[in-house]
């Protein structure tokens, strides 16, 4: 499957990679050869086969619905750049979905 | 009410996100109590540290097997999360734990109401979800602040299908499901404070047509009116839009209740693309068929049900016992009223009518009622019972709500009690009869009208107290003479 520079500089964007212009090329025939792989097993037929969403054949454990948390934040905003009034700060967004 | 062209049609999806009312988070032990400092209900795994793993709660699932069964739905099980990549600086992880491919509710319905009568809506899935942390843009020497306290609080997204056609059908749909996660006390449902939020997917097109137009997705919309208010005004827009000879561009608007409009958000630079794929944290979820059943066991009645009873048991009208039902509150109130009145109707006249009044004006709701379901119950036992009369009980009413006396306290020290002894309502009745030959002379030459002012003076003549039923049998007896 062929990707054109700018499928591969969206991709980037999404991931927030940055790629230097000149590594596009290498890159391009790795992710290429990647996506190769991936139509060999389309090949494979599958209809009988159920989707796996994953590796290990168990059920996923759960808690019960308890706060067994304490407040850490004083401990939690010393690894923040920059804080102010019990917030962390980030440069500015605007029209966010919050 | 269309304020467009008969030749259009809206086509409307609403994906309505509620908040779970857990103790603590979707997949931490973190508090998730609402107005807490910011970021002292944020731990480790909120924070998305390295090396922390999700554990889900328990109690979410639960929640979501009643919603589902309230939505007639399927349980999907396994049910599994996936992630949704995007960045934003109130979603430490830089994904959202969502779900996608194995939604735990899919395939339900709703009926709903409206002027134009009922009609079923498809709900395609709910599914459950990490709420992200919230930004502060006030000036923080032009940078924003993030409160991560709401990060991983549970979300349930349900989805409707685009089976929506008016405002209206919108609004009454946003509200059974109101009703239902408040009944099912899975959510408090509180829109101002964003626990039930609301984004509507519009479209428009000929009636007719097959294909559907190009929809926008309004978000920001955090009252029923606003839903009402928003979709007719995106519907309005698209119409003119299309009618200008201009084209709908997918995109999300906001919208502002204070203009009554809704506008685009700052387009993001490429198109969104989430790139799900299985969340590799957790495991896939088995319901096991015991916990399903032990879940549904505590399934509690239902707003349709409790309706149904309310018109079987209380031989109350339709239309009383939907208004009564729809809010669970008020419909423990009015059983509570009931109970000790003894009597259905008037009780749910007085809840409806100078209750629900009183309340408006103090914009209180019913559990914060100055009259107690007991005192409101004694006052309407009081009038059943012949003891005082409707107009009184209404001004024992406001003395209730003003100093929370009890209703016989109040009757005994006003001496409010009905005059119903036949000689003291006779010897009124002479008394207004002798100061009024005029009209009972004009009475008896036939004008028949002038009865109900005889009633009147007696009335007034006893401060209201005197059994009406007694003064009329009396007074019509005297008058014939």
């Amino acid at each position: 499957m062929a990707l054109s520079d700018q499928e591969l500089r969206e991709i980037a964007y999404l991931a927030r990679i940055s790629v230097k212009e000149e590594s596009l090329p290498s890159l391009k025939k790795e992710l290429e050869d990647i996506l190769g792989l991936f139509e060999e097993l389309d090949a494979a037929n599958t209809s009988e086969v159920n989707a796996m969403s994953h590796p290990l054949d168990l059920s996923q454990p759960t808690r019960k619905d308890e706060v067994t948390e304490e407040d850490l934040r004083d401990e939690l905003l010393k690894n923040a750049p920059s804080v102010k009034s019990g917030l962390f700060l980030v440069p500015k967004v605007i029209d966010g979905e919050n | 009410m269309k304020n467009y062209s008969e030749d259009w049609e809206a086509v409307i999806g609403l994906e309505i996100h509620v908040q779970l009312s857990t103790k603590s988070k979707l997949f931490s032990g973190a508090s998730t109590d609402f107005g807490a400092l910011p970021n002292t209900q944020a731990c480790n795994i909120d924070l998305a540290m390295p090396g922390v793993l999700p554990v889900l709660n328990e109690e979410v699932l639960k929640m979501a097997v009643k919603l589902g069964k309230a939505l007639n739905a399927e349980i999907n099980s396994p049910t599994s999360f996936a992630r949704k990549n995007y960045f934003y600086p109130d979603s430490p992880k830089g994904y959202q734990i969502s779900q996608m491919d194995k939604p735990i509710v899919e395939n339900g319905y709703l009926d709903i109401e409206t002027e134009n009568g009922g009609k079923r809506i498809g709900v395609t899935r709910a599914h459950l979800e990490e709420d992200a942390g919230k930004s502060l843009h006030d000036d923080f020497e032009g940078q924003s602040g993030i409160d991560l306290n709401r990060a991983g609080t549970p979300l349930l997204e349900i989805v409707s299908e685009p089976e929506i056609n008016t405002p209206e059908e919108a609004v009454a749909y946003l509200k059974s499901i109101h009703s239902i996660i408040r009944y099912l006390e899975i959510s408090d449902g509180n829109m101002a404070e964003g626990s039930m939020r609301c984004d509507a997917n519009v479209s428009v097109r000929k009636i007719g047509e097959e294909k559907l137009g190009t929809r926008t997705e309004t978000k920001n919309v955090n009252s029923f009116r606003f839903v009402e208010k928003a979709i007719q005004y995106e519907i309005e827009r698209q119409i003119h839009e299309i009618e200008s000879g201009n084209k709908i561009t997918q995109e999300t608007r906001l919208y502002d209740s204070q203009a009554n409009t809704t506008r685009p958000m700052r387009s993001k630079e490429f198109a969104n693309d989430y790139r799900y794929f299985p969340e590799p944290d957790l495991l896939p979820v088995n319901l096991e068929k015991e916990f399903i059943e032990e879940v549904l066991k505590t399934m509690p009645e239902m707003p349709t049900e409790k309706k149904e009873r309310f018109v079987s048991e209380f031989s109350l009208s339709q239309y009383d016992a939907d208004l009564l039902a729809a809010d669970k509150d008020i419909a423990e109130f009015f059983e509570e009223v009931t109970k000790v009145s003894n009597s259905p109707k008037l009780s749910a006249n007085w809840i409806m009518g100078e209750l629900s009044a009183e309340l408006n004006n103090e914009n209180l709701n019913i559990k914060e009622s100055k009259v107690s379901s007991n005192k409101l119950g004694q006052l309407i036992s009081r009038i059943e019972d012949g003891t005082i009369s409707g107009k009184i009980a209404k001004d024992i009413f406001e003395k209730i709500w003003t100093t929370g006396k009890e209703v016989d306290d109040i009757i005994k020290e006003e001496g409010l009690e009905q005059v119903t002894d036949d000689q003291e309502i006779e010897s009124m009745i002479d008394e207004v009869i002798e100061n009024n030959p005029q009209q009972l002379e004009q009475y008896r030459s036939g004008k028949d009208r002038l009865f109900g002012f005889f009633v009147g003076q007696v009335m007034k003549a006893s401060q209201g107290k005197a059994n009406p039923r007694q003064v009329n049998d009396i007074l019509k007896s005297k008058l014939e003479k």
